[in-house]
């Protein structure tokens, strides 16, 4: 893989995802390869089912990088997060030690000289052995670099936000016991937000920002064509013209491409070979998640499945 | 949009690496390192669009004929003896009719530039930015090589003329294009600025949309000043688990205590909105803001009343803000208020929601139809609160005149506000909300 090369230009990205199966805009295509180019993280937000995990691993499976995920939540701390002391570790040591105390201090005469060999490893127990890396010290300590996906940041404290610039702008942490530790190649690193709090504005200064939206026409097909191999091109031509229409009425939560993709699963599996009004009714569930858009979408299907039948016909 | 220098760095950067070949790609890359939401991602590309859609020369309008004919004529021109003629004319006369269209789009941007046409804000300015610009381009050399040429050439002069003609339009087509990219904000921001500060009670009804627009932008900044999560204060119950871990190291011995953190207060706030006849062209506004008050609030229970009270919160919390407003003014709307039977309906049913943490807002102009004004009532829901504002939508001169009882009102009150544009509605309610932060 190549990983130690940098990228070539955006249409090596675009190609490069595409051999992944993920079909990326030029504008995803972009800042990729931004990214790349001037170290900086990329936060993407969009709505839920756009694919905005899936970039993540698509990066890390074409680069042949480990992904390296955290995935954030309300109360989520510096030691979920960052770095935790193996307390355990340290509290086994110290009564192993205790035997042997006696042996350590015996050649000395006084309390001062006691304490000056208590001192020299006292520092042992916060060394390196005892840290327990968490995602974000992990992802810097790879040798050869990771993919580091932060999801979902919007769900996380704000203070955990403030926890993060240091890594993004930096690739770097400070430990207090044991200074700073610099990433040894810097990950690229992407974070996902489903815009259910505004972030900070350091934060965003921080990072190149990707609204992913959902796909065009022509792109959403080249996706589900990737993605589902078995489905024939005219029923995919009206399944993603289908949901276009679907995607026009008001609904508590639009079918994103994720559903898009699990729907043309379903009509393969079901041996579809084209569009039919019967089928489209019975497997909406599959598109739609709630009973209220089920219901408002149902009066709309024979329009739409008539609608996208002429589409493909002409077009 | 704010775009630190920091970030211009990095969009600098980011457009070296990728160069500006394609104006798509610049587009993308451009979007990617400045805008900072989706808000400003639609507002950085129009005005990317608008930046970049500059209206090209028109000077080649004529017909593929016309133009190799004129070519030839300018051709045969110096051959057929009149040659000296072209040298003759101005520098700006011979670069129209050289139909040099990218020296002529150089030329309008650098007399766009001496003309300071970055500096456009009103759409009264373009006349003026126009004369300007054809001014620096040397207009009036042109108009009188045109007289001359009229006398000696007049073909020649024909084609200059509908050449000057094309260059005055592209000149207009830019100076709309500036007026829309640098003066559109500007507009906005002053029609904005003089409806925030218009009394609401004199707002024509095709400003009622607007004046609508601008409260709910400002719903949504308080929303989003106090919707965060709260501040948490430090100090409570010890946190048994992580002063373990924290005090592993020691065998366990507690020499550094970790607590579990308290939440503060949350804003309680109880409203009381008169919606009686005297004050209903501005109890739109007030049921609009307590609206966006349950929005920013989570605990809010608000009051509608004119003769008698009732209780809203569910109305403004379910439904959307014009069909709660439409459903309580047919309620209870439009009546002839009665202070004093409200406070007792509420203090009757509703007393036991006033807490020591609550803050109870009334709005209304204090007008009671001479009924009993019910003082004492506000006395003591005033002693159970944490405080009381009124916020009056009539001027401080007017109070206490004919049946107004607000001075009598406002012995009980912690804060009495005049409340009668957007501008003081929005600091109202600023700070009773930061009070509780």
């Amino acid at each position: 893989m190549s990983q130690q090369k940098p990228l070539a230009s955006i249409a090596a990205v675009e190609s490069g995802l595409a051999s992944q199966g993920y079909i990326a805009s030029r504008q995803i295509a972009t800042a990729v390869y931004l990214s790349e180019q001037i170290a900086k993280p990329i936060l993407v937000e969009g709505p839920a089912g756009v694919g905005k995990t899936e970039l993540a691993k698509a990066i890390a499976s074409w680069r042949g990088l480990k992904m390296i995920r955290l995935q954030c939540y309300e109360g989520l701390d510096e030691a979920k997060a960052l770095y935790e002391w193996k307390y355990a570790k340290q509290l086994l040591y110290t009564q192993i030690l205790k035997d042997k105390l006696g042996e350590v201090l015996g050649g000395a005469e006084t309390l001062h000289a006691a304490l000056e060999q208590l001192h020299d490893f006292g520092d042992v127990f916060f060394s390196k052995e005892f840290v327990e890396p968490r995602p974000l010290l992990q992802a810097l300590q790879q040798p050869k670099g990771c993919v580091l996906l932060i999801d979902e940041i919007d769900k996380s404290d704000a203070e955990f936000e403030s926890l993060l610039l240091e890594i993004l702008s930096d690739f770097q942490v400070s430990i207090p016991e044991l200074g700073t530790i610099a990433a040894a190649l810097p990950p690229t690193v992407i974070l996902t937000s489903n815009s259910e709090r505004n972030l900070g504005d350091a934060l965003k200064r921080r990072c190149l920002h990707l609204h992913i939206g959902f796909p065009e026409q022509k792109l959403e097909e080249r996706i589900v064509e990737s993605r589902v191999p078995g489905i024939s091109e005219k029923l995919r031509g009206q399944l993603v013209s289908f949901i276009h229409s679907i995607r026009t009425l008001d609904l508590k939560k639009q079918p994103s491409v994720s559903e898009t993709i699990d729907w043309a699963r379903v009509l393969v599996l079901l041996q579809a070979s084209e569009l039919g009004h019967e089928m489209v009714k019975d497997t909406l569930n599959v598109l739609l998640k709630y009973e209220s858009d089920v219901e408002a979408a149902l009066p709309h299907v024979t329009t739409f499945v008539a609608s996208a039948g002429r589409r493909n016909a002409f077009g | 949009m704010h775009v630190s220098p920091a970030e211009s760095i990095d969009a600098m950067r980011a457009v070296a690496t990728v160069g500006f070949e394609e104006r798509g790609i610049l587009r993308d890359t451009l979007l990617l390192t400045l805008a900072k939401s989706e808000d400003e991602k639609k507002a950085l590309g129009a005005c990317f669009d608008l930046f970049f859609a500059q209206p090209q020369p028109t000077a080649t309008k004529q017909s593929a004929d016309d133009e190799s004919a004129a070519v030839s004529g300018l051709q045969s021109a110096p051959s057929a003896g009149g040659g000296q003629q072209p040298q003759d004319l101005g520098p700006l006369a011979q670069m129209l009719l050289s139909q040099d269209t990218a020296e002529i789009a150089a030329a309008i941007a650098n007399a766009a530039g001496a003309a300071g046409l970055a500096e456009i804000r009103y759409f009264t300015q373009r006349g003026i930015f126009q004369s300007r610009m054809l001014q620096e381009m040397g207009i009036q050399r042109l108009n009188d090589d045109l007289d001359e040429l009229t006398a000696t050439n007049p073909a020649l002069a024909e084609r200059l003329t509908a050449a000057t003609d094309a260059l005055r339009e592209t000149v207009r087509d830019r100076v709309a294009q500036a007026l829309l990219l640098y003066g559109r904000e500007e507009a906005e921001n002053l029609r904005n600025e003089i409806l925030r500060n218009a009394p609401l009670a004199r707002i024509e009804p095709r400003q009622v949309e607007q004046m609508r627009a601008l409260i709910r932008r400002m719903a949504r900044r308080l929303r989003e000043r106090f919707s965060k999560p709260r501040k948490r204060q430090r100090r409570g119950h010890l946190d048994v688990r992580r002063t373990l871990r924290r005090n592993a190291a020691w065998g366990g011995v507690p020499f550094l205590t970790a607590w579990k953190r308290k939440h503060r207060d949350k804003p309680k706030i109880v409203a009381l909105c008169d919606v009686s006849g005297s004050v209903a062209r501005v109890s739109d506004f007030f049921l609009l803001l307590i609206h966006s008050l349950h929005e920013v609030v989570s605990d809010v229970r608000s009051f509608a009343f004119s003769g008698h009270l009732i209780e809203v919160s569910d109305i403004l919390e379910t439904e959307a803000a014009e069909e709660a407003m439409r459903d309580i003014m047919s309620k209870v709307g439009f009546g002839s208020s009665d202070y004093g039977s409200c406070f007792a309906d509420f203090e009757r049913q509703w007393m036991a929601s006033v807490t020591p943490q609550t803050t109870v807002i009334v709005l209304g102009d204090a007008r009671s139809n001479n009924l009993d004004p019910g003082a004492d009532i506000l006395r003591r829901i005033s002693e159970r609160s944490k405080r009381v504002v009124w916020l009056n939508p009539e001027g401080r001169l007017t109070w206490g005149f004919g049946d107004s009882e607000m001075p009598r009102y406002a012995t009980f009150c912690n804060v009495v506000r005049q409340c009668a544009t957007a501008q003081q509605l929005e600091r109202a309610v600023t700070d009773i909300v930061a009070t509780y932060h």
